[in-house]
């Protein structure tokens, strides 16, 4: 089996693979940096360096458990490095002299003062490091300060800091945005304008992760007080996902992008490149599950891609980029209607329920005495178990199986009982021929306008 | 009959809890199995109705006390049948998880854990209603009795509860092997029950007359009497010393510290049901060395749960199908042996009857014998009640509202299905004391 080629080039920055640790915990020393290459991770960007160590808390993450799984989302109220400039330039210098190949870059934070960062980028690119990476998202803590979002959240700062910064720097600057805005796409611009060689988004987005129940305070608490802090982790991909369309779609930016936000597995690692992600950045996984996490993230992507017929990560880059749009480009003429297996059915209810109360009352529910199912549906009777001379049939109850049934005529084709359908493959959502003619909703409007078509009426609803 | 040879702490490891409790966070992990299916099949499933997914929840989102009360509201002996019900074949034999992954969730395993939960601090969800001047006579404090004289509190109701034997709780307190439901527990809940503000008359049986009195003295009775004595099997040698009722074999574990329980070297049960596996497996952890259940119809047709039978071989109980009893054996006046004849089945279907298989008799050595067969009715009682229709022994009520053919005497458990679980005795009283309300209702109507 010939693995495909997972090397990537950013911005004249290669990397043995995408997989990148994002500036954060995990990169806050050689010791980790070294721990994670010889893990397979193809790069790291360096926790935020800054002229002086700052001072941080205890304690300081908090996490959004679901439903008996841990850490599906984790805020933080951790500052950038809390060590010296010269401690973190030495072992800077120290990692890359031994990983050559590695793609190591350091993030960068200071306070808006041209010479600032004009010094802190000389010295750090001293260190022989690939790139640099400005920090204009942390949203807390340091914005306070004036550093961090609160830069990325102004696009003329943005831009003006990102032109000190290339006044000097040698080495490629990647900006990494703030999420905390209504619309990524003009700090984007902005870091362009101001030359910036690369993006990555999104930082984290400001959150607060819970209150204890029972002593009231905010999670985490400091001696019962609590801030604002950074939401990352598998909860914010969809966030991540879509800042990432709309900055890789953007004509005005055009540059490299460097993916982060939530990327847990290798479909999450899938889809931020095909959504235009060139390198992708990861932390909250590495903090749950160790640096060796890296290792079915690459398996998982090499497969994948082998499956596809790719052979390299160029193939995949950007490819679904242009599928998404508007929601006025969307074809009113394109119809799916759900389809229940019957013979995969367990007959859980959850379909109906969810059709009935959340969304368009389109499946029926009929008790089937036990016998007449087992009559109409033979095979079930694979499922009977015996005990005390008699049979039981899972799913049935009180003598009768609920039988769920989708009422095409009045079903919008909406997806949700395909979705909260606990079984592989019960639930289908299948394309047929719609009363409408293939048409978006913009065609639409000017059609109706020059009254070639009659409005469209709505559905029917019990 | 000798005493057990083994020491307390073999003893005690032998009864331990038959499933031990799940801790929180084991809890929390089934909990999170859990669909939270519709119209839920584990509901449907079971005779009480406890609302399962919805107690499952509470469980998983941190409401351990919300789970026990969504569970005791439909079934106040929520804590003894999360022990003693057969799962199998109720709520966990309907789960979907069985489809979908293989396994059922552990339902009353669950149970039990929000069910201590609330037990072990002590706490009661109910109250009683507001005073409806009614005083209604129930007739033991078995499941059923119990049952219905905490949901008549809760309807407002007085009641009176009669018990004929020393201890409250009926066979859930002494008929119930104690690895899974031990004799504290068991007395607990029913203090637990007793919180709503009723109280139990002990050592009051209630003869003929004394129904009939009540009857007519009460705003309603309910009767809940259950079953009598084990059914004799008429043949020779049943009244030798080693020859033990089911009932009181396992009543002794209830009653006295395990190593002073009577249990034979070699025993033999006689039935095939769940009680018969209940008594050899208890007599195999008292210390027999060799214990055999002898049955008269083949494994296929043994009426004791798949899962039940599943313990009795784990614990090395030995299986004799298609044997009928025909004599217990004695020597000197101690128990030798039961004699057998061999069955076969003649006929098909439902007009297939056993018959001896002649000249094949044979002989299994013991020095004690269980009988594990059904219960009488309490035919002497119920003859005492002019009109009230019995059918083959069994009280004959209307299922809704579970009145007996005499105005103002309602019945269930044991006395009306003949032998059924704890679950199934729990809805009866429930159902009944509803269906008292209703009479007492029409009765306050009609002035």
């Amino acid at each position: 089996m010939k693995k495909p080629d997972l090397g990537i080039e950013f911005c004249g920055i290669r990397s043995p693979n995408p997989f990148w640790l994002a500036s954060g915990p995990p990169t806050n020393s050689a010791y980790q940096v070294r721990r994670a290459f010889e893990a397979g991770w193809g790069g790291a960007v360096w926790k935020t360096l800054a002229h002086e160590p700052i001072v941080n808390v205890s304690a300081r993450y908090g996490a959004v458990d679901y439903d008996g799984r841990k850490m599906m989302g984790l805020n933080n109220i951790e500052l950038i490095s809390d060590r010296t400039l010269d401690e973190n330039l030495r072992e800077i210098r120290e990692i890359k002299e031994e990983f050559p190949d590695h793609a190591l870059i350091v993030s960068l934070m200071v306070e808006s003062e041209q010479e600032a960062w004009h010094d802190i980028v000389q010295r750090t690119e001293e260190t022989g490091c690939d790139g640099l990476e400005l920090n204009f998202g942390c949203p807390h803590g340091m914005s306070e300060r004036g550093m961090g979002s609160a830069v990325g959240q102004v696009p003329e700062y943005a831009e003006m800091i990102t032109r000190w910064v290339k006044e000097v720097a040698k080495t490629p600057v990647i900006v990494k945005l703030t999420p905390n805005v209504a619309d990524p796409r003009p700090i984007g611009a902005a870091a362009k304008r101001g030359g910036a060689d690369g993006i990555s988004l999104i930082n984290t987005i400001n959150s607060i992760v819970g209150v204890d129940l029972d002593t009231f305070r905010p999670k985490p608490h400091v001696a019962g007080r609590g801030s604002h802090g950074g939401y990352c982790g598998p909860a914010v991909k969809p966030i991540a996902l879509n800042m990432l369309q709309q900055v890789a779609s953007d004509p005005e930016i055009g540059i490299p992008i460097s993916g982060i936000g939530g990327i847990q597995t290798w479909r999450d690692a899938a889809e931020f490149l095909l959504l235009g992600a060139t390198s992708l950045q990861v932390c909250t996984a590495a903090m749950h599950f160790g640096f060796r996490i890296v290792e079915p993230m690459i398996s998982g992507l090499e497969m994948w891609m082998l499956e596809k017929g790719f052979e390299s990560l160029t193939e995949v880059r950007g490819r679904s980029v242009a599928s998404v749009g508007g929601w006025g480009e969307l074809d009113l003429g394109y119809k799916v209607v759900a389809h229940i297996d019957q013979d995969a059915c367990i007959h859980c209810g959850l379909c109906y329920i969810a059709c009935e109360d959340g969304a368009h009352q389109s499946i029926a529910c009929s008790a089937v005495s036990r016998d007449e199912f087992l009559r109409l549906h033979p095979k079930s009777a694979e499922r009977l178990h015996r005990s005390g001379g008699e049979s039981f049939l899972p799913g049935a109850g009180a003598g009768y199986v609920n039988v769920l049934e989708v009422i095409r005529a009045t079903c919008v084709g909406c997806n949700l009982c395909s979705l909260v359908c606990p079984v592989d493959g019960c639930i289908s959502m299948v394309e047929e021929k719609s009363d409408l003619p293939s048409m978006t909703w913009n065609e639409y409007q000017e059609k109706l306008g020059r009254g070639e078509v009659d409005p469209i009426q709505p559905p029917e609803h019990r | 009959m000798p005493t057990p040879r083994l020491t307390p702490e073999r003893l005690a490891a032998n009864f331990a809890d038959l499933h031990p409790p799940l801790t929180a966070q084991e809890a929390r992990i089934e909990a999170a199995r859990c669909l939270y299916c519709y119209d839920a099949p584990c509901t449907r499933s079971c005779p009480t109705t406890i609302d399962v997914p919805r107690f499952i929840l509470q469980i998983l989102h941190g409401n351990p006390a919300g789970s026990a009360e969504t569970i005791l509201s439909e079934n106040i002996l929520g804590g003894s049948c999360a022990r003693a019900c057969p799962t199998e074949v109720l709520c966990e034999g309907a789960c979907v998880d069985r489809t979908l992954s293989g396994a059922p969730v552990e339902i009353g395993r669950l149970q039990r854990f929000a069910t201590d939960y609330a037990a072990e601090r002590g706490l009661s969800f109910f109250e009683a209603g507001p005073d409806t001047g009614r005083e209604v006579a129930v007739i033991g404090s078995g499941p059923a009795g119990l049952a219905c004289a905490h949901e008549l509190r809760k309807l407002g109701h007085q009641v009176r509860v009669f018990e004929a034997g020393d201890l409250p709780g009926g066979l859930n307190t002494t008929g119930i092997a104690p690895y899974k439901i031990t004799t504290e527990f068991a007395l607990s809940e029913v203090e637990q029950a007793l919180a709503i503000g009723f109280e139990i008359e002990l050592n009051s049986p209630v003869d003929g007359p004394a129904l009939k009195k009540l009857i007519d003295e009460m705003d309603a009775v309910f009767l809940g009497v259950g079953l009598g004595r084990t059914a004799p099997l008429d043949i020779p040698g049943e009244d030798a010393p080693g020859v033990w009722e089911a009932l009181d074999f396992i009543d002794q574990a209830h009653r006295k510290p395990f190593e002073d329980c009577e249990v034979g070297e070699r025993v033999v049960v006689i039935g095939g049901g769940n009680t018969a596996v209940d008594v050899a497996t208890e007599a195999v952890r008292l210390g027999a060395k060799e214990t055999t259940i002898a049955y008269r119809r083949t494994r296929e047709a043994m009426p004791a749960f798949a899962y039940e039978y599943e313990i009795a071989l784990a614990d090395g109980v030995a299986f004799e199908w298609s044997a009928r009893p025909v004599e217990f054996v004695s020597d000197g006046g101690d128990l030798r042996a039961v004699r057998f004849r061999r069955q076969r089945l003649e006929g098909d279907g439902r007009a297939a009857r056993l018959v001896d298989v002649d000249g094949d008799d044979f002989e299994i050595p013991c020095d004690q014998v269980i009988k594990a067969l059904g219960q009488l009715p309490r035919g002497e009682l119920f003859a005492q009640i002019d009109g009230l229709e019995i059918d083959r022994g069994r009280v004959v009520i209307d299922p809704a509202t579970r009145e007996t053919s005499i105005p103002g005497l309602f019945s269930g458990g044991d006395c009306v299905s003949k032998g059924g679980e704890i679950v199934d005795a729990v809805q009866d009283g429930k159902l009944a004391a509803r269906g008292i309300d209703q009479f007492l209702a029409r009765k306050d109507a009609s002035g």
